[in-house]
């Protein structure tokens, strides 16, 4: 079977398309390559979603961590702390079995125990909470100069918000964002290992990857190629990133602009 | 209710707790240890130590994921037995690797195929501890490189100039100062290394994640004498909340020790503490 054939028969195994049965011996690079690629698909799914809907409610959660008012801060807080404080690991256990048990109340529910939904609501909330930490501190970090110019412009409420604070906010967190935005590709790989089932065997790479690794009992195949597809997708973002952060400093003298420092991490 | 909280099976899962709470005590000296190693290497003037030292904090800081621990236990693992499989057995004509298996002979086998339980036990946790350590270490050596950078050049210019050798400097001046630059660092290396405790449950050691899953579930037929549904997601809620609170805890003690070593320093937090006893 050449190369390209199990490209046809693989490259799409993880959302269901393509031959359903897994190879089970005589394992060639190419099968690993295939699968681990197709694997990533779920990587780039998880991760592009949580980023998106992330980003919403991490602003929300960051403006009302600022607010002087006690409804709007205390939640916050308390938010960012439990999803910050403990680890996404357990997150996903406890998202799992909760809704396994919302499951038996209402039907409603159903589609929560899959991986699709559920580990991105997860995941959702994880990257919510860690953003709006980042957006919360580049907020108080907002140059007096800045919003003293809004006032007086006569600028209030919404107009200087989304002229002004938003935008600034969004320049002095740009940088801390990008590394969460490479962690949280990262973490999309914990998916299948905690209580989400994959369902008909349709993993992510590191499902595939450990797969590989338990039926040859050689590490050194699969986890490598799985460090590849990473490093490639880290470099996506980054570039990606790298791409916006100059749109959002595009006034700047060229000097003055702040170059991205990528500093990955783990774990969270 | 008092009686169901001290079934065997959950004394397992206490001393699981307690399993956690020593890989913490173990693995933070231990990685402590390694940064400060790999940190002393990459700011050798020795060129070959040097490149150690930096190589060692760019490819495991490079390698991205949990991937890492999963490949380096079995790695590590594989490799002490190929050592000790040249060292014990060198007659041994066949080749190790038979297509997908890993064939060592008997007496190469980590740990021996007849030893007792817990020998397995405490080796596998031991490669945990290892294979954190090395991971942690790693980051941790990032840390404090940039703080031995931070103390001023002025400390250890002065320190020449009083006639102090290389080494005296270094430990006498540059070491106990950059700690509080180094501290920062170190506490967000911690809460990370508190988060990532539940991936013991991967490396195959039977901690809180494994005896959450086995306690809450009725689905094992093991465990059907228990008068309860499923409880796993309490379980989970409980582990949620033991991490919430250790983190909390964490957090206030590393701000004390914080305070502590700003005390007298030449930076903005000495500063304000001055003028606050003023």
């Amino acid at each position: 079977m050449s190369c390209w054939d199990t490209i046809q028969d693989y490259g799409l195994r993880a959302i269901g398309i393509g031959e359903r049965l897994l190879p089970r011996e005589d394992f060639t690079l190419c099968q690993q390559v295939t699968l681990i690629g197709s694997g990533m698909i779920w990587n780039v799914y998880f991760g592009v979603f949580a980023l998106i809907t992330g980003f919403f409610l991490a602003t929300a959660l960051a403006v009302g961590k600022a607010s002087p008012r006690k409804i709007f801060r205390k939640p916050a807080e308390w938010f960012i702390f439990i999803f910050r404080g403990s680890p996404l690991f357990i997150q996903f256990f406890f998202g799992y079995f909760l809704f396994l048990n919302l499951k038996s109340v209402s039907p409603f529910f159903d589609p929560f125990t899959a991986a699709w939904l559920g580990a991105l609501i997860v995941l959702f909330f994880n990257t919510a909470a860690y953003s709006g930490e980042i957006f919360y501190g580049a907020l108080l970090s907002i140059p007096k100069g800045d919003t003293e110019a809004a006032d007086a412009y006569g600028m209030t409420g919404w107009a200087r918000f989304r002229r002004v604070i938003w935008p600034t906010m969004l320049r002095l967190a740009w940088p801390a964002y990008t590394n969460e935005a490479i962690f949280l590709f990262h973490a999309t790989a914990l998916v299948f290992f905690s209580g989400f089932p994959a369902w008909q065997q349709r993993g992510d790479a590191l499902y595939y990857a450990n797969y590989f690794a338990d039926k040859t009992f050689n590490p050194f195949v699969p986890y490598p190629i799985l460090a590849g597809y990473f490093i490639l997708l880290t470099l996506i973002i980054v570039a990606i990133f790298g791409y916006v952060n100059g749109r959002l400093n595009r006034h700047l003298p060229r000097e003055a602009k702040p170059k991205l420092r990528l500093r990955p991490n783990l774990i969270r | 209710m008092a009686c169901y909280l001290t079934t065997p099976k959950h004394m397992s899962l206490y001393w699981s707790v307690l399993t956690v709470l020593l890989l913490l005590a173990v693995t933070a000296p231990v990685a402590l240890a390694f940064g400060f190693g790999g940190a002393s290497a990459a700011r050798s003037s020795i060129a070959p130590l040097r490149w150690f030292g930096k190589s060692y904090i760019a490819i495991v800081r490079g390698v991205p994921d949990i991937a890492f621990f999963l490949f380096f236990v079995i790695a590590l693992d594989q490799g002490i037995e190929y050592l000790r499989h040249r060292a014990l057995c060198p007659d041994w004509s066949e080749p190790i690797r038979q297509g997908n298996d890993f064939v060592v002979c008997q007496a190469a086998k980590m740990p021996l195929g007849e030893a007792p339980q817990w020998v397995h036990e405490t080796y596998g946790f031991t490669l945990a501890v290892f294979t954190f350590a090395i991971v942690f270490g790693a980051f941790a050596a990032n840390v404090l490189f940039g703080a031995m950078r931070a103390v001023p050049h002025a400390q250890l210019e002065t320190a020449a100039a009083y006639g102090l050798s290389r080494r005296q400097t270094f430990w006498r001046v540059l070491v106990p100062q950059m700690w509080v630059f180094a501290l920062p660092g170190l506490s967000n290396l911690w809460m990370v290394l508190i988060k990532a405790t539940p991936l013991l449950f991967l490396l195959g050691v039977e901690d809180i994640v494994y005896w959450a899953r086995e306690l809450g579930g009725t689905k094992t037929s093991r465990f059907t004498e228990y008068p309860h549904g499923d409880w796993r997601m309490w379980y989970f809620l409980a582990l949620l909340v033991f991490y919430l609170v250790f983190t909390r805890v964490s957090e206030v003690v590393l701000d004390k020790i914080m305070n502590r070593l700003t005390h007298g320093q030449a930076t903005a937090g000495g500063e304000a503490q001055r003028k606050a006893a003023a």
